[in-house]
């Protein structure tokens, strides 16, 4: 089953072909933080603006790559959400249209999904049920993932995610947008222990997280000091230690917590090194076992996308079902395209066992 | 030619399809379900009309101005039938789709730009085609260009909206209004049916929106 995935629900336009049998065999990805760099932070209708320039020469480019042509595709997955609204749309504007055109399904995906399910596409890929640690500029979660669509909540951030405290500190230090990466760079250099900030809610004896009054003490800082470069560098150290005490400690909980053995690290901070390090050593030091995705799928991307769709296309052809996972809505027509800004994992169904 | 034109830049939902010569339409006011509703409603517009989608020669959109969103569901739309299908897509300025249908040979094109402004085409017909005097803009009602001569037809949701500063702007240029109008697919097709027989369709990754209002945010460099 050869499968076509679009991500567009924030500021990156991610194109991949995934087939059932051979993997994934084509992708791209054009980002748009250099447009929104000089705004300060994604400006929603440019994203959208940009997306729908990008659709159909990456689909074009991919597709190339594999091979294919949208003759040859048996479903097309796109990003249905949560996201930016506008920014959705146009990726399952195309898409639902492209399947109709074709006469095959469209099939919506819940962002997080791909996320969730992107470390299966490694090399050595973890069998369910695991622990994932979904971390990003928009999310921070710990799951029990049973298997496609089977997910169970177990803590999240009650107010920023890990990564907004990265691109806010970033911003408080003047590194630009987005910041995490650069707070990761400068935090190389960082001297450990200059600045102490705080681990909130290291010891709440549960499995959420907050962020926010992290936000606040970098910027109390920050107000105190001379930000020469090592200054940053060290404030940046600090942060990240933080953000990655917490992390670390709560994603070892919840392994204990949930009597598996197995860790899945998803989201755009499951790339940085320090983090990996860590959750590798504390792994290592308790016995459990931790999957990363690759470097290129820790980001947006729509291989993500297209495996995600095709696993679940695959269970409902399996099953003689011609709907995917996502529960249906009542009302629209089988044609119809909708997207989720927001839209809670825990709502989707799940698909049928995999082998 | 066997065509099919999507209209979503306004709160209706307009389709239309053509099938040797006959042209079929439909129009309906959906607020903002357009993404819910499009590709069902074509389903049952080319049903009607007995065409298969794989005899579509070519596809039309409305590109706008107009809702930022509608006009982007509308170009999406056609991006992916006309990538699924290979076929050529073109995109019809929904002020000329505006300006189409009028009996007269002089019409100012007007629709509702919000925040205080006005998207504003003047087009004056010759034969078969429409020449546009006034090029479309985004302005105030009170800044629209006044096109040279008399019996100009206001048209449009601008004329709802800004009807006295409008009149007042237009003065003796303005010989009668219509602010019920609005674009439809019919009129998209009916100015894309020529173009595309000529040749002038493009390729769907070159069918894109025209939005006219480009400035949508200030940089970080241009906030006070």
């Amino acid at each position: 089953m050869l499968v076509l995935g679009i991500e567009t629900s924030c500021d990156e336009t991610g194109l991949a072909v995934y087939d059932t049998e051979r993997g994934l065999l084509a992708r791209a990805l054009h980002s748009q933080v250099a447009m929104h760099e000089a705004y300060g932070g994604v400006v929603p209708e440019l994203a959208s603006r940009d997306h729908i320039r990008r659709v159909v020469p990456l689909a074009r480019r991919v597709l190339g790559e594999a091979g294919a042509s949208p003759a040859d595709l048996d479903g097309i997955a796109y990003t249905e959400g949560p996201g930016l609204a506008g920014a959705l749309l146009v990726g399952a504007s195309v898409a639902a249209s492209l399947a109709y055109a074709r006469g095959i399904p469209a099939i919506g995906v819940h962002h997080l999904e791909g996320h969730l399910l992107s470390p299966l596409l490694a090399a050595r890929p973890p069998a369910f049920p695991f622990v994932a640690l979904l971390v990003s500029g928009g999310h921070t979660q710990l799951m029990r993932v049973a298997g496609v669509g089977r997910y169970r909540l177990l803590g999240e951030t009650l107010d920023d995610a890990a990564g907004e405290a990265f691109d806010k500190t970033a911003q408080l230090l003047g590194l630009g947008y987005p910041g995490g990466p650069a707070i990761a760079r400068l935090a190389e250099s960082g001297a450990e222990g200059r600045f102490r900030l705080p681990r909130p809610m290291h010891a709440s004896g549960d499995l959420d997280f907050s962020f926010s009054g992290l936000k606040t003490a970098v910027r109390d800082l920050v107000r105190g000091e001379i930000l020469d470069a090592q200054t940053k560098a060290d404030i940046a150290r600090a942060l990240q230690s933080a953000i990655v005490d917490v992390l670390v400690a709560k994603a070892a909980a919840a392994v204990r917590a949930t009597g598996l053995a197995r860790l899945v690290v998803a989201g755009g901070v499951g790339a940085n090194r320090h983090l990996r390090s860590r959750l590798d050593a504390e792994a290592a030091r308790c016995g459990f076992e931790v999957f990363y995705p690759e470097l290129e799928l820790c980001t947006d991307n729509g291989a993500m996308i297209a495996f995600a769709g095709a696993l679940r296309l695959a269970s409902a052809r399996d099953r003689g079902s011609a709907t995917g996972g996502a529960v249906a809505a009542e009302g629209p027509g089988p044609h119809a395209f909708t997207v989720r800004p927001r839209w809670d994992l825990a709502a989707l169904a799940p698909a049928a066992e995999l082998a | 030619m066997n065509l099919i034109a999507i209209e979503t830049s306004t709160e209706r939902l307009s389709l239309a399809a053509s099938a040797g010569g006959r042209v079929r339409e439909s129009t309906r006011v959906v607020g903002q379900r357009h993404a819910e509703l499009v590709l069902d409603a074509l389903d049952a517009l080319l049903a009607e009309a007995g065409l298969d989608r794989r005899d579509l020669e070519g596809v039309a959109f409305g590109a706008g101005p107009g809702s930022f969103t509608g006009v982007r569901i509308a170009a999406g739309v056609a991006q992916g039938l006309a990538f699924g299908l290979g076929i050529p897509v073109l995109g019809v300025s929904t002020l000329e789709a505006l300006a189409e249908p009028a009996g007269a040979p002089r019409v100012i094109a007007c629709l509702d730009a919000r925040m205080g402004e006005v998207y504003c085409a003047a087009y004056e017909r010759s034969g078969e085609a429409w020449t546009a005097v006034a090029e479309p803009v985004v302005c105030p009602p009170e800044d629209v260009a006044v096109p040279a001569g008399r019996g100009w037809l206001g048209r449009g949701s601008g004329f709802a909206a800004y009807g006295d500063a409008l009149r007042a702007r237009l003065g003796d240029a303005l010989a009668a209004i219509e602010a019920e109008a609005f674009p439809t697919a019919a009129a998209v097709l009916r100015l894309a049916t020529p173009r595309l027989a000529a040749g002038a369709g493009v390729d769907p990754a070159d069918a894109q929106p025209v939005y006219v209002r480009d400035k949508v945010a200030l940089k970080t460099s241009e906030r006070g």
